[in-house]
């Protein structure tokens, strides 16, 4: 009996540390949504208010209209889409080619790849800025696509899973006349979709979330895309942060749909390494 | 006649497939080449040209002048200064709470995959979007964290606006961004732990506590080292989550100048490349320095076992 009352405790121990935790974590979109729909006198109260007193989408209407956030939303589907689209065709292409493809200085080639996947993106800005300056891609969308086209880490996730497919496979298609090319697309990609899902879903959230790169090479309003677009806005909307509020649930909310859709395939990528660092 | 058409496709297919798969490589590889590998050279050399000009990509000599400068400049050692006193805060603390979370996480639950969508939240969202819902938190006047703080008569705190607290403010926000990741990643190391250890400490009559110190840090120990190196790396780095609680500016009075904001300034203000390159580089040497120093740290602990 006392034992099983000992063990109780710690169990009411442990959701109770893991229940405080999640709502530290919570807390700031919480925030952020809540003070979304505030009014401005309910946004400057104190004690604050927890939440506000009617749903009314008002902030966002503002928002919208003060700054070109509908631009800015497109532009940011249209760069992960394209970004996404070009980057796993060059990665299946690459993967494949490591894996199953035999070439002189291949495994040379891949070591020396892998060496390269801690330089920091920090370290290539300077000269990057300059090429996409010089292929006269400044402030142009495709400018915070190229770039990105070739990611040794997604590209090293697939190649490990084209490894564990079984040779025998590929013989046999062969013996049935499949070129390499067929058995690419009509046997590999298919098998390989958990690793594809994971590779598009990282790229995605990367590709959407990213700053550091499109406030270099982007300048002009049309060319925004959300997360720059925003940071411009907290200077554009003057005191108002219940409209800053309501711009960052519109950068936000996308991708934690995203999550909330596809938390497994996200986290088992992040578990290998990827997205920080 | 008919054999030599044979013979003839043949080796074309031969031929072929001696190139193919470089074609396969082709647009992997130009990409790795174009924005990768020449850029990593180049701003090694761009280092050392002094007085470079963007415009006319011409410089003086080549040298060491740029680092001299880049040493010298004092807003670059208190940046180093500062990315440093980041660095050896967010790192520690990310990763001692996300051990404990992971340990708990990876017991038994009910809702673990509530508490999962809980925890791992901050590392799909924007840290720039995030970053300004802090800000409004961090409010001096109007601020929800000094509100709580005032229930335990704490006066308010100028988070944002004075510079003894700006540090606190962003490695608080720093942590609280980090943790997902790292959660992940010690979250799979303990999974990857053979039950059949504790089946052992369990049946020798261990404590849980002693377990979780004698046998789940220890054999934790390879993701531990992977999770500090990689949260250094990328905390060296920090500029995403400072820039949207300072409006753009590196802290209330300048006084939180990281590396990668000196060198944005020396590149998008000053137009100073061979300076914002020497200054890169600087900054590859301290990631590259304390990488070493975990591996070179983490085999002697290997060895020692």
């Amino acid at each position: 009996m006392k034992r099983i009352g000992r063990k109780n405790v710690a169990r009411f121990f442990v959701y109770f540390a893991l229940a405080a935790g999640a709502v530290v974590m919570v807390f700031p979109f919480f925030w952020m949504f809540s003070s979304a729909f505030k009014t401005s006198t309910e946004i400057n109260k104190f004690p604050p208010q927890w939440l506000p007193g009617s749903l009314s989408l008002a902030n966002f209407k503002i928002a919208f209209e003060k700054a070109p956030f509908a631009r800015y939303f497109l532009n940011s589907v249209v760069v992960m889409a394209s970004s996404v689209a070009v980057t796993a065709f060059t990665t299946i292409l690459g993967a494949f080619a490591f894996s199953r493809l035999k070439f002189p200085g291949r495994d040379m080639l891949f070591s020396l790849l892998l060496s390269m996947m801690m330089i920091p993106f920090e370290m290539l800005v300077i000269t990057n800025y300059s090429t996409i300056v010089d292929i006269g891609l400044w402030d142009k969308l495709p400018a915070l696509i190229l770039p990105f086209t070739s990611s040794i880490f997604y590209m090293y996730i697939l190649r490990n899973f084209f490894q564990s497919v079984p040779d025998s496979l590929y013989y046999s298609a062969r013996v049935d006349g499949a070129g390499n090319w067929r058995y690419l697309w009509k046997i590999m990609v298919p098998m390989a979709r958990p690793s594809l899902v994971t590779i598009v879903l990282l790229n995605a959230l990367a590709s959407w979330n990213s700053f550091l790169w499109p406030m270099y090479v982007i300048s002009s309003t049309d060319n925004r895309t959300l997360p720059w677009g925003l940071q411009v806005f907290t200077t554009e909307a003057g005191f108002n942060p219940e409209l800053l509020m309501a711009a960052s649930t519109v950068v936000v909310l996308p991708m934690i749909a995203l999550f909330l859709f596809a938390r497994k395939s996200i986290v088992r990528g992040v578990a290998r390494g990827g997205l920080k660092g | 006649m008919k054999r030599q058409k044979w013979e003839r496709d043949l080796t074309s297919h031969r031929r072929f497939s001696r190139v193919e798969p470089y074609l396969y490589v082709l647009p992997f590889a130009l990409g790795i080449l174009a924005f990768t590998l020449y850029p990593v050279v180049n701003v090694v050399f761009m280092s050392f040209k002094e007085n470079y000009s963007h415009l006319t990509r011409g410089f003086t000599e080549w040298g060491v002048g740029n680092y001299e400068l880049v040493l010298n400049d004092k807003k670059f050692v208190q940046a180093i200064g500062n990315t440093l006193n980041y660095v050896l805060l967010v790192v520690p603390i990310s990763t001692s709470i996300a051990i404990v979370v992971a340990y708990l996480l990876n017991q038994k639950l009910r809702f673990s995959a509530l508490f999962q969508t809980a925890y791992f939240l901050p590392m799909v969202t924007s840290v720039t979007a995030v970053g300004l819902a802090w800000r409004l938190m961090y409010n001096e006047k109007f601020g929800i964290i000094n509100y709580l703080l005032s229930w335990f008569g704490i006066d308010p705190i100028g988070w944002l606006s004075k510079a003894q607290y700006s540090m606190a403010a962003l490695v608080i926000f720093g942590v609280w961004n980090i943790l997902p990741f790292t959660i992940i990643l010690l979250l799979s190391g303990l999974q990857n732990i053979d039950p059949q250890h504790y089946v052992a400490a369990r049946v020798d009559g261990a404590k849980s506590l002693r377990i979780f110190f004698r046998i789940t840090v220890p054999l934790l120990l390879p993701t531990i080292f992977l999770v500090l190196i990689i949260n250094t790396i990328s905390s060296f780095k920090v500029f995403s989550e400072l820039y949207p609680l300072f409006k753009g500016l590196p802290g209330p009075l300048y006084n939180l100048y990281t590396v990668v904001y000196y060198i944005r300034y020396a590149m998008v203000e000053s137009r100073k490349y061979g300076i914002a390159a020497a200054a890169a580089i600087v900054l590859f040497l301290f990631i590259f320095a304390f990488t070493m120093v975990q591996l070179f740290v983490q085999r002697k602990w290997v060895n020692r076992r």
